[in-house]
């Protein structure tokens, strides 16, 4: 997408690099946080609501500081200091922070901006300071977009501050695809949606005609993958997120085909095909063609996703006697198998870093999502309930999101989110019930 | 291949749960038209009398004796009545990952099919799907309603070439 254009400021920044208070408050290092598995105190900062430039544009300054509070807030490692607790206030984008009132009231970070609109444009200008340094972290920046993507916008800002404050690529201009519930357990009626990784902007791909199960981006972000029920037997659809048209997979031979992947270069997927009662996993070009069936055992073989390089496929088979994790090449052969904890072990996905896998475990009638290193070790449980299950990695690898089904008659499923500390366990708001997420990946 | 008509559950019917409302068995085929159950040649009768599903214990698709004492009247009643086809569907409890589930209710529509196709009934009167978790009969969280849950049922449809 191209709506939203990046710009440096150039000029106006030099006028800011010459602060009195420079010099001041530079003993604990520039502003940054380092995002570890130790125990984190979020990071104090200030977003006042960001100066209206044009008469115009009040609401969309409004929304945007708001957009961009919430998602450094959501992240568990920041904490917004509320506008009541301020001294002095940005009323001017151009005029000199006071630093020392930011100081006063501990705010670590300051985000300023101005928004201004022109003919159904908008253009959001902003600089990041570091209050303790007294200096400006980075350069401002511009984005432009359309009114109806100002939410895109703000979180544009959010990830270029996170980016700034953390080091690593942020995660919240970015979209997830999951399945949207409704009914009670025993009619319950599913469709395809999007939304934006927050649950903002919902939107619906499929109707609730036929039942639809786990749907999967591509890593551009522009192909879902998913099953569908519609001809009465499980198969493989491809849909197009910009038309919502989609098509049949067409994976040949067998009976049921499910659970399929894109590979990370998009140009094959990887599934489950069922013959006869068993499933094996299974290869093909997105284009069609032969399916290359990469498991042969009389297990069950399904939840196949790749490694980041699309050199390995991580797998469950319950091969040994229960659902475990297995790693094997992406041309099939002979599989290791990486979980060895208590209980089994299901629907393994890749961290896009490529240091982790990410799972479901049911143990001792609980389930968790949790992270083990691709070798097996180090295994973590960031989440216990009565039905946790489907992780999908933010697009960093920093933050997981999941299902979590309610228990009893009246169980629903809802989205969640957790990092992949364990901490800052989160609900994702969706209209209705909600499964089956797969995290997109950044969209500018 | 069209779906043909399944009743909903009678009263008394045996091996069948007590309070299901079985919006999920044979869902979306017309009500009407399954003919009496006092006829054994209805499917009526197949579903209440010979009993249209067999149970499975936790995360197995092995058949139990009482399940395939239901199979082989099944079977008996497939050959008696050759103008009916039938889709086993494999059903799973919620204890599980989703698509596990559903390769799991594979393995339990495939354990069926068998062994019909072993008491004589032609593979090409059988299909199979799975609806993994997806389809409960029974929506409480606990054993009570699970062992309803694990099933495969025998929906008939109308015969092969009809």
């Amino acid at each position: 997408m191209n709506m939203i254009r990046l710009l440096a400021l150039g000029l106006a920044i030099l006028a800011l690099s010459h602060t009195p208070f420079a010099a001041t408050a530079q003993s604990s290092g520039p502003l940054r946080i380092e995002i570890t598995d130790g125990v984190i105190e979020p990071l104090p900062f200030a977003v006042p609501t960001f100066q209206a430039e044009t008469g115009s544009a009040g609401p969309y300054a409004q929304e945007i500081s708001r957009v961009i509070a919430a998602d450094l807030s959501g992240t568990g490692l920041f904490r917004e200091i509320p506008s009541s607790a301020f001294i002095s206030d940005i009323t001017n984008f151009a005029a000199p922070v006071q630093y020392a009132d930011w100081k006063a009231i501990n705010a670590q970070a300051l985000i300023a901006g101005a928004v201004s609109e022109q003919g159904g444009q908008i253009t959001v200008k902003f600089r990041v300071y570091d209050i303790f340094s007294g200096a400006e972290l980075g350069q401002g920046l511009q984005y432009t977009g359309t009114i109806d993507g100002i939410r895109r916008i703000a979180h544009q800002v959010a990830d270029t501050v996170y980016s700034r404050i953390t080091g690593e690529t942020g995660y919240f201009d970015s979209r997830v695809v999951f399945v949207s519930e409704q009914g009670p357990k025993d009619a319950r009626r599913k469709r395809l949606a999007i939304m934006d990784y927050d649950g903002a902007n919902v939107k619906y791909l499929t109707d609730s005609d036929a039942l639809v199960l786990a749907p999967r981006f591509s890593q551009d972000g522009s192909r879902v993958l998913y099953t569908s029920y519609e001809t009465g037997q499980p198969q493989i659809y491809v849909l197009d997120v910009a038309s919502a048209t989609r098509q049949a997979m067409g994976t040949g031979g067998g009976n049921m085909a499910f659970s399929p992947r894109f590979s990370p270069d998009g140009s094959s997927i990887i599934f489950s095909l069922e013959q006869g009662g068993n499933s094996d996993i299974y290869r093909m070009g997105v284009n069609g063609g032969a399916a290359q069936q990469l498991t042969s055992s009389p297990a069950i073989e399904t939840a196949p996703s790749f490694s980041p390089d699309g050199s390995r496929i991580v797998f469950e088979s319950d091969r040994s006697g229960t659902q475990q994790l297995y790693i094997m090449s992406a041309n099939g052969g002979e599989a290791q198998r990486i979980s060895f904890g208590r209980g089994r072990y299901g629907t393994p996905v890749w961290s896009p870093r490529g240091d982790l896998i990410a799972f479901t475990k049911q143990n001792a009638g609980r389930f968790h999502i949790g992270v083990m290193r691709t070798d097996g070790s180090e295994e973590r449980l960031l989440t216990a309930s009565f039905l946790d299950e489907g992780p999908t990695w933010s697009p960093n690898g920093r933050v997981i999101m999941f299902s979590r089904e309610s228990q009893g008659e009246t169980g629903a499923s809802a989205l969640y989110s957790v990092d992949i500390s364990g901490r800052n366990l989160r609900r994702v708001t969706t209209p209705d019930a909600a499964s089956d997420p797969s995290w997109g990946p950044l969209q500018n | 291949m069209r779906k043909i008509t399944i009743a909903a559950l009678l009263v008394g019917a045996v091996a069948l749960s007590a309070c299901s409302n079985n919006r999920f068995d044979g869902a979306g085929a017309d009500t009407a038209g399954t003919g009496s159950a006092s006829d054994p040649t209805s499917q009526a009768y197949f579903q209440e009398t010979i009993g249209d599903r067999v149970l499975f214990a936790v995360d197995t698709s092995t058949l139990t004796p009482e399940a395939e004492g239901v199979l082989a009247q099944q079977a008996t009643w497939l050959s008696d009545n050759p103008a009916y086809a039938a889709i086993i569907e494999g059903h799973a409890d919620e204890q599980g990952t989703r698509e596990y589930n559903v390769a799991l209710g594979a393995r339990r529509a495939s354990a069926v099919q068998g062994y019909l196709i072993e008491r004589g009934v032609a593979p090409n009167r059988l299909k199979t799907v799975s609806y993994g978790k997806e389809r409960p009969l029974e929506i409480c969280s606990d054993e009570s309603c699970y062992a309803q849950n694990r099933r495969a049922v025998t929906v008939l449809t109308a015969g092969v070439g009809s």
